[in-house]
């Protein structure tokens, strides 16, 4: 749907507010309902039996003397989730990931599960389950991984990329290339080339709220789900393929959620809770502990990237490339493919390419983590640039600003950018007051920006006027970061009534048609759009309304700021009818009024940030402390500012904290050290400064009110910003996140040496 | 699970000595809920001694301060002649977890718990503190250093129950410090520590001093040769090295996921010296 023509001239009425947030009250009070808050009466506690080692081929599992254990309603293993998928080797890896089949893949991969009429029964269940172990070789780095002499994981996988396609399986699952130009013509026209190496450590999304579901099946087949999820239909259709019902007697309902950030993308346990629930005929609550999020459920990846850039003295980057190895965890993947697709996309670059392999290694499945793959790239690229600009003896904004991608610009991934917002985030950045502040001792000041794609997708709304002339939104795309707000003010906006006249809702799998998952930043972008399109629809059936209980041509009726209005000099002793009149009367003019939409959103509209840091680093100890920081970012249009500045800091804040300290700490035996948030450091507020925001609105051409979505970009620069700022306090170059103390120290002193 | 509330020292002692199962005493149970929820311990008897009389107080004798092993460590925090008399013991109680976690964590279950990590260890040891001990055969006192015996185990023998922690007499012309190392502001666990408790004479010269390393070997540390490195000294530069160097040369620790070997014991001798800056300050050295 088109940016709408006027949209220059347009003056919204409530798009752009701070309104108060729907969901606030019931947060703030606990009176929200999360995964683990929906219980069923005669419900069962499941807990899962997972592995203790990171490699191995699983003998045996005896199950007898816990069957037997009295409260113990029902066991299963693989044996009881055959392989219902026909070939899609995609699906029967996120089942085989559910629960382990001919092998164990990580410290964590679940073996068996219990259900039972109490955890204290569970868990004596599962201390009673004998399983016999052979252990294997693992391998849990990237690097190692893609060695000949690595164990190998998988014996199917044979690398995709490669021509010829390679006769061996290996953990080199995927290569990939992009970008275009003559790279040894580019870098021979380079005044200066810098090489560097980087590796960033595996993080996790850190969500507070674990993962939890409760499942009932019934035994005439027809299911229910109540669980944590971005994406519910995603969950319901998986579930329902892997289990072998159909869809439509899976009726998922998504919870409010404590956090996702792209974790809760991915089925990890429902399966399990559904395949309890039928096997013990009782409604079966699965929650994870907090251990269980780390070791079992999907973080991000850890990497090794190499950079080479070329630039001539006046700062024009002549070549750029980069070879950027991810993991998908035990599974195929292609986050070092989607890493290389953002590694140039920031600049306008005539000879670029990035090259990209993706190994499998003994860690759990890696899922996305808000914007994937780009924060590690953009650490790799930018920290490379600010190098350049040193060396070239530029200032590291003028660099950037001069290399900007711009519309029109050819992208190293492929597309033609359209109007975009790198160069009005680089000029403000420049323009700055934090970048002129002076700085205290022992402080360094960095700055970096980054890009995210957006992603548009598949979206249902329902919209009802009720009987009191008030509105009911129904969405079925889950609401992550404040879409419900977003929705009622678009909803708001058409309909010309205040925003307390809407009250949205995020319905279950069987109220709506499918919704794709929370993801891509598409929330606000896609479901706003279908809001505006539904409540559209519903103008058209009140003028038609209006128009029938005047008698008069549809045409004649217009719709303004929340009534009809006839037209016509001739018309003139025609009140305007009401949204309260029209729906009062609704029974009388043809029934219920609402509004449909089913859209796919295409054209999400790419975003950019800059972003801003200062770190003082204590030279004695390597502790980092940010003093300050600033996220400027182009949200297209910001429809509720409060929630897009939010999502800026949200996304700093995690940056910082990857930046800094949070990582997978793996023993040499291969099991996760710190499964917990003692020793998994999560920023906590103390740790943070304020977060200063600047939000610019470059309108995406491709949505009504120009809105593109914002929530991913604010996680990709800050790893770089950071490692720069840390750069700039201590005089030494830092190439591997986190930024940890020891890590920071132990580079401090060998510069010393 | 049994679950018994005594009000005396000795029905405690006798719950805790008479059962055969696993028994654990609970004062604020940050870390004994935490480990049974993890399914790390399960408990048979579970003696909670909050109701103890006498437990949950700070009494001020002639001797010193007595903490009572149930008081909260918000309530030494909340008590100013305590928190101006042994500040590094406060900054100690102050750095336990969080707000939340200090409304109910006590300094004698942070010791009990025999963590090396221990926050409230290294800054009692450093003050010369004792515990008093009821058991089945009678009272008795220990060292704060001799508490714990080994990481996660401690030298109480069967019965015995920590019943207060007793510092000495405030010293004229004395102060403390504690100081620890952790990658966060709060909600985290010392990497390297250190409690320093310092006496000076009329002219600022260090008469008595000591010295505690947390989080650097199996149980917290006592470095009396650390100590007698600034004995005499008016904690100049060259003292203050040499503190440093004897404080790093003692760490026996080990690589794990909170630091390595190298880090800890650089950081031990860095700490080290602030904290001795620190204690020296606050005991009116110039």
């Amino acid at each position: 749907m088109p940016l709408d023509q006027d949209l220059e001239i347009k003056k919204f009425k409530v798009i752009g507010t701070r309104v108060r947030r729907p969901d606030g009250v019931d947060k703030v009070t606990g009176r929200a309902r999360y995964g683990a808050d929906t219980s069923a009466p005669g419900q069962l506690v499941a807990l899962v039996l997972r592995s203790p080692h990171p490699h191995a081929i699983i003998k045996k599992i005896d199950i007898s003397k816990a069957e037997k254990l009295a409260g113990v309603k029902a066991i299963i293993t693989s044996a009881d989730l055959p392989d219902l998928t026909n070939g899609d080797r995609a699906m029967l890896d996120i089942l085989e990931n559910c629960m382990a089949r001919k092998k164990v893949l990580y410290d964590g991969h679940a073996v068996a599960a219990v259900a039972a009429i109490d955890a204290t029964t569970a868990r004596a269940a599962l201390k009673l389950i004998k399983v016999d172990y052979q252990i294997l070789p693992h391998v849990t780095d990237v690097d190692e991984a893609l060695k000949p002499t690595s164990p190998v994981i998988h014996d199917h996988i044979f690398t995709d990329g490669i021509e010829p396609k390679p006769t061996k399986a290996s953990n080199f699952n995927k290569q990939a290339e992009y970008g275009h130009g003559d790279l040894d013509a580019g870098f021979a026209e380079a005044d200066v080339i810098i090489e560097k190496s980087y590796k960033t450590e595996q993080t996790h999304q850190g969500y507070i709220e674990p993962h939890s579901c409760l499942a009932s099946v019934s035994p005439d087949g027809a299911a229910e789900m109540w669980v944590c999820t971005q994406g519910h239909f995603v969950y319901r259709n998986q579930c329902a393929a892997l289990l072998g019902l159909d869809a439509n007697k899976l009726r998922v309902t998504a919870s409010e959620i404590g956090g996702g950030f792209g974790g809760k993308t991915h089925i990890w346990t429902e399966p399990l809770a559904l395949a309890l629930s039928r096997k013990a005929n009782r409604p079966v609550k699965l929650t994870m502990s907090r251990e269980e999020v780390f070791r079992c459920t999907g973080p991000t990846s850890s990497t090794s990237i190499d950079v080479k850039i070329g630039a001539k003295k006046d700062g024009t980057i002549t070549a750029a490339f980069a070879e950027l190895r991810y993991h998908g965890g035990a599974f195929p993947s292609n986050w070092a493919e989607f890493g290389a697709m953002t590694t140039w996309a920031c600049y306008d670059i005539k000879n670029c390419k990035s090259l990209s392999k993706d190994a499998i290694v003994n860690r759990p499945k890696t899922a996305a983590y808000r914007a994937p793959s780009a924060p590690q790239s953009c650490f790799a690229v930018e920290n490379t640039i600010d190098e350049v600009a040193k060396a070239i003896g530029m200032d590291p904004v003028e660099l950037r600003i001069k290399n900007a991608a711009k519309e029109g610009t050819k992208s190293s991934y492929g597309p033609v950018y359209g109007p975009i917002g790198i160069g009005a985030t680089l000029q403000a950045a420049k323009n700055h007051p934090h970048m002129k502040a002076p700085l205290a001792k022992d402080t360094g000041r960095g700055m970096a920006c980054g890009f995210w794609f957006n992603f548009g997708g598949q979206t249902c709304v329902d919209l009802n006027v009720t009987p009191d002339g008030t509105i009911t939104v129904a969405v079925g795309t889950m609401d992550v970061g404040g879409s419900r707000a977003s929705l009622a003010l678009a909803a708001a906006e058409e309909l010309g009534v205040p925003y307390e006249a809407v009250r949205v809702i995020v319905a279950d799998t069987s109220s709506l048609g499918h919704n794709d998952m929370t993801d891509g930043s598409r929330g606000t972008f896609s479901s706003s759009m279908a809001a505006v399109f539904a409540a559209r629809n519903a103008i058209t059936i009140l003028r038609e309304r209006a128009a029938k209980t005047w008698e008069i041509p549809v045409d004649d009726v217009e719709w303004v700021d929340g009534e009809a209005k006839a037209k016509g000099a001739s018309r003139g002793n025609l009140a305007p009818l009401t949204l309260k009149d029209l729906a009062k009367g609704a029974g009388g003019t043809g029934g219920p009024i609402a509004g449909h939409s089913e859209i796919v959103a295409d054209n999400a509209g790419v975003s950019f940030g800059t972003h801003i840091c200062d770190a003082h680093v204590d030279k004695e100890t390597g502790k980092t402390t940010i003093t300050r920081y600033t996220v400027i970012q182009d949200a297209g249009k910001a429809m509720h500012p409060s929630y897009v500045e939010g999502q800026y800091q949200g996304g700093a804040a995690q940056g910082i904290g990857w930046a800094l300290n949070e990582e997978y700490v793996y023993g040499t035996n291969g099991r996760l050290q710190n499964a917990a948030f003692l020793d998994y450091r999560i920023p906590v507020c103390s740790d943070l400064p304020m977060i200063d925001t600047q939000i610019l609105e470059i309108p995406n051409p491709h949505h009504p009110y120009g809105v593109r979505g914002v929530g991913e970009t604010p996680i990709v620069p800050p790893l770089a910003a950071v490692s720069i700022a840390v750069t700039n306090a201590t005089g030494v170059r830092m190439h591997h996140i986190p930024m940890s103390p020891p890590r920071i120290l132990k580079a401090i002193k060998s510069a010393k040496m | 699970m049994r679950y018994e509330t005594p009000s005396t020292a000795k029905e405690a002692v006798s719950l805790m000595a008479k059962e055969k199962g696993i028994a654990y005493i609970l004062a604020g149970g940050t870390d004994l809920l935490v480990k049974m929820k993890a399914g790390m311990i399960e408990p048979d008897l579970v003696v909670d001694i909050k109701r103890v009389k006498g437990m949950n107080e700070i009494k001020k004798g002639a001797g010193g301060y007595s903490i009572g092993a149930a008081v909260p460590c918000v309530a030494i925090l909340e008590n100013a002649a305590f928190v101006k008399a042994w500040p590094g013991v406060a900054d100690a109680a102050n750095l336990i977890g969080s707000r939340q976690v200090q409304g109910r964590s006590t300094m004698t279950g942070n010791m009990c718990n025999a963590s090396p990590a221990a926050d409230s260890v290294p800054a009692l040891v450093a003050a010369g503190a004792k515990v008093s001990i009821a058991g089945p055969k009678g009272n008795r006192k220990l060292a704060v250093e001799d508490v714990a015996a080994g990481v996660g185990r401690n030298n109480l023998k069967k019965g015995e129950i920590i019943t207060s922690i007793d510092l000495p007499k405030k010293a004229a012309k004395s102060g403390d410090a504690y100081l620890r190392f952790t990658p966060r502001t709060e909600m985290d666990i010392a990497v390297v520590s250190v409690g320093v408790n310092l006496t000076l004479d009329g002219k600022g010269v260090i008469t008595k001093a000591r010295v505690a390393l947390g989080a650097v070997s199996t149980t917290v540390l006592l470095v009396k040769e650390a100590a007698k490195a600034i004995i005499g000294t008016k904690l100049d530069d060259a003292a203050k090295a040499n503190l440093a160097a004897l404080c790093s040369a003692a760490c026996k620790p080990i690589d794990d996921k909170r630091g390595t070997i190298e880090f800890r014991t650089d950081v031990a001798g860095v700490l080290a010296r602030r904290a001795a800056e620190t204690a020296y300050a606050r005991a009116g050295g110039k």
